[in-house]
């Protein structure tokens, strides 16, 4: 803002008040110092001193897992920590409290300004100074020209360089006003009022969105429900049937690499369409989202899914399971996860796997390794177990490992382990074979709904277009009056300009009166030597 | 010429940029050392107006070039010759690394660096050429700028490489690119009120009458008028602000597209937000009373230490997805 705050109440009257007038100023006074600019620069220092720790501390948004691992090396601190919501900094009260009410003082203090601007867009520009001459830019500019002829000739210059000019029959005489640039104003307006804007579509997004997170294996798919989801967050005006009816099957999935193995692209071909709806076909990949209807679809990771066919010593066969394994390099995606068989048809016990896989595996002394992104010699390290996995126990388990408590207890036991290629078999001590049949591909798939973005973006761009405004703008205002020439031979115009938003605004006051001139003199009968010399 | 070969010469460019920055510094220097000592007592008449933006800079003896002794101006225009072979052989580092690569030229932290040190130098030279009087404040930016660009090789080095997936967008382009240019603005700005800050200093302790020569001051004597160095803060933010407010727009577009949501607080994203906050800050307080002068300035010198934090805290240190620094890989 480039203008000083203009005064926004009517001044408290001076009279010992009744009560409810006490009560009342003291809510006013405490409004205009709300409102006060000093006190909205304030506001803005404590809204970027209360981001920092958003950015130093392990946020809960961003990652679950840092804020644990905060927590297992802080044991003391993190629970005062997170007391203060500084691990949920940007949904805090304070936080909160803090942009709220830089909002209400930016309200308060945009909106009498916007009435303000209001009026002077509808009323004339403002009566010439009495002291033209005092002005920093000014100039005295004789002319043969009789007074109200001089004055049409300012007047058409100004209203073709889009001044809104209007003239009074001033006390020293004739005198024209003109004003231009209000756009300055309206910029400055616009910028404030897209802020709250930005504001209530980030609010209306977050109650109204959602935000679901599965990995897909090819040739599998989901349908948007939040049963579905591995993972999945709802603002709390969201209803589970409001969900748009949409599932996506993956069909294929390709990450390609550089020479010097940078990842290129990922591409995930997947078919989308109402559930029963033979799906339309497209791909979808980094930077290129799906997008239907206000709903996207992000590939927002990959992995490998090893694929094992394990024969009971029955004959029981099943065949290809395959089963996500997470990636713990991304340089070369070696992978971790467990493949986990509790219903074994006439076994009591249970069968597990944990295992390592290596799209490109090197053994060397027995380890296993993975030295390239690319699945060009796939391998798997895998360790087999038997017994109880604990999957009823009523603690939650991840998927991608075992539960090592039931390890610790010897109620679950390692069986076997081995190194396998694509085809090798493991064969346990009761014959059951456990075959590394192949591996497939998975994409971690995000459904996004977020009805206020686009009105975000909106407000963002109003906001910047606002902002251009007001500080390319200039706002000029331009006075000129004319008297009798001293010597009797025609009339002398004084010319004066104001400018706000400019440093410089000499050269142009020099060059608009070089060309009022010059339109005078062209307009004069015949100019004499001295009316076109000075 | 290969692709090695390419970024081979941009590596040499890059060394040849630094020695001639280095010697336009030592030249800058020799002005400000070799120039006039100005009259104490029309100094005074420079110093009275501090607070007043509009101050006409002809009435300065420091700012009017036609006073200042022909030494000192010719040491001057060296400065200005050896930062503009510069400026060319700056260029010339990222052209060579762009053809080297095929593409645009900041994918790592190395190369955006050197962008924002490219930017910084030319906003200099432009003010400088228009303005001749801001060639005293040279050697306070190119000083900077050359220790900069010597760390950016020493610590930030990345040899020339394709890009990871998530930045092959033509959003790179609008996104960095006004990223870039923001901040090679705002660094201008910064030194400008660190250098406005040290002169009001200078000016309040003559108008006072005492002593000012104490150390270092006989070089903030040579300086722009206070109001000078604060209208140069002023302009190159209120131009570097709306650059970086579209930035910040173009990030959310281009996260909208590839992290799956416009905003998500992560730390390059925080940072960003604390920057244009400080900066709005700044805006507001240079016309607001009791933040003019000095108190405003320190927001702008604050603002300048959120955007280097932002680039070396949060690329180098935090863990957040615009991980593209690559240095030490």
């Amino acid at each position: 803002m480039t203008v000083l705050d203009p005064p926004r109440t009517a001044p408290v009257p001076p009279s010992p008040p009744p009560v409810h007038r006490r009560v009342t100023g003291t809510l006013l006074r405490w409004w205009r110092r709300l409102t006060a600019m000093r006190t909205a620069i304030i506001l803005l220092f404590l809204l970027a001193v209360a981001a920092i720790p958003g950015s130093l501390l392990p946020q809960r948004s961003l990652s679950q897992n840092q804020v644990n691992a905060y927590f297992t090396d802080h044991p003391t601190l993190a629970p005062i920590l997170d007391k203060l919501y500084l691990f949920d900094v940007f949904s805090s009260p304070w936080f909160a409290a803090v942009y709220l009410l830089l909002f209400v003082s930016l309200i308060g203090c945009v909106l009498p300004r916007g009435l303000e601007h209001l009026r002077a867009l509808r009323a004339a520009p403002p009566a010439a100074p009495r002291h033209l001459l005092r002005l920093p830019d000014s100039a005295s500019v004789p002319t043969p020209l009789p007074g109200t002829e001089a004055l049409d000739v300012v007047e058409e210059e100004l209203r073709v360089r889009r001044f809104r000019v209007v003239r009074r029959a001033g006390p020293a005489g004739p005198e024209l006003s003109a004003e231009k640039g209000l756009l300055k104003e309206t910029g400055n307006l616009v910028f404030h009022l897209s802020l709250v804007a930005l504001l209530l579509a980030l609010a209306g997004g977050k109650l109204w969105g959602y935000e679901g997170s599965i990995l897909v294996t090819e040739g599998q798919g989901f349908c948007n429900s939040f049963q579905q989801y591995d993972n999945y967050s709802a603002g709390p005006l969201v209803e589970g049937r409001d969900l748009t009816p949409l599932c996506i099957d993956l069909e294929d999935f390709r990450a390609r690499y550089e020479e010097d193995l940078t990842a290129s692209s990922y591409t995930a071909k997947i078919t989308y369409g109402a559930p029963g709806e033979s799906g339309r076909e497209t791909t979808i990949g980094v930077n290129h989202p799906l997008r239907v209807d206000g709903d996207r679809v992000y590939v927002t990771g990959h992995g490998f899914s090893p694929t094992f066919t394990v024969t009971l010593p029955d004959g029981t066969s099943f065949k290809d399971i395959s089963v996500p394994f997470l990636p713990s390099d991304t340089t070369t995606m070696s992978s971790q996860g467990a493949l986990k068989l509790p219903d074994l048809p006439g076994q009591s016990d249970q069968l597990a796997l944990e295992g390592f896989f290596a799209p490109t595996g090197v053994v060397q002394g027995g380890v296993l390794t993975s030295i390239d992104p690319r699945p060009l010699a796939p391998q798997v390290a895998i360790v087999a177990y038997r017994g109880y996995l604990g999957l009823d126990s009523g603690l939650p388990q991840s998927v991608y490992s075992l539960d090592s408590t039931q390890i610790d207890r010897g109620t679950l036991k390692r069986v076997g382990a081995a190194n396998l290629a694509e085809g090798q078999s493991l064969t346990l001590d009761d014959g059951t074979t456990i075959t590394f049949s192949g591996y497939k591909e998975f994409a971690a798939l995000q459904f996004s709904h977020d009805p206020g973005q686009v009105w975000v973006l909106v407000s963002a761009l109003a906001m910047l277009a606002g902002l251009l405004g007001m500080l390319l703008v200039r706002r000029e205002r331009f006075f000129a009056r004319v008297t009798d020439a001293p010597d009797g031979g025609g009339t002398v115009l004084s010319l004066a300009s104001l400018t706000r938003g400019s440093g410089d605004s000499g050269p142009r006051f020099a060059a608009l009166t070089g060309d009022l001139r010059a339109a005078l003199d062209a307009r004069a009968p015949a100019p004499g030597p001295e009316a076109s010399r000075t | 010429m290969t692709a090695v070969e390419l970024a081979q010469l941009s590596n040499t460019l890059f060394s040849i940029t630094v020695a001639l920055y280095s010697l336009g510094v030592v030249a800058f220097c020799a002005q400000l050392a070799f120039g006039r000592r100005p009259a104490r007592t029309r100094e005074l008449v420079g110093a009275g107006a501090p607070v007043e933006p509009a101050t006409d800079t002809s009435q300065d003896p420091v700012l009017d070039p036609s006073v200042e002794p022909s030494r000192g101006r010719r040491w001057g225009a060296i400065a200005m010759a050896l930062t503009v072979a510069g400026l060319i052989t700056h260029i010339g580092i990222l052209v060579t690394r762009g053809l080297a690569v095929d593409r645009l030229p900041w994918g790592n932290m190395y190369e955006f660096a050197t962008a924002v040190v490219l930017v910084a130098v030319t906003a200099f030279t432009v003010l400088a050429v228009r303005a001749p009087a801001l060639r005293h404040i040279g050697a306070f930016v190119m000083g900077p700028a050359v220790l900069a660009l010597v760390l950016i090789g020493l610590k930030l080095y990345t040899d020339a490489k394709p890009l990871v997936a998530a930045l092959r967008s033509y959003w790179l382009a609008i996104h960095v690119t006004t990223a870039i240019l923001g901040f090679g603005i705002f660094f201008v700005s910064g030194i400008a009120s660190v250098l406005y800050l040290l002169r009001t200093r200078y000016e309040a302790k003559v108008t006072a009458g005492g002593p000012a020569d104490g150390s270092g001051m006989q070089i903030v004597e040579r300086l722009p008028a206070a109001a000078a160095l604060d209208r140069v803060a002023h302009r190159t933010a209120v131009f570097g602000f709306p650059i970086w407010t579209f930035a910040v727009i173009a990030g959310a577009i281009w996260a909208e597209s590839a992290w799956g949501r416009f905003w998500g607080w992560d730390p390059k994203e925080t940072w960003a937000f604390i920057a244009w906050v400080v900066y709005a800050g700044y805006l507001h307080a240079r016309t607001t009373a009791g933040w003019r002068g000095r108190p405003a300035a320190w927001v702008n010198v604050v603002g300048l230490a959120v955007m280097v934090f932002n680039l070396l805290y949060v690329n180098l240190v935090s863990t957040g997805l615009h991980s593209y620094a690559g240095v030490g890989k």
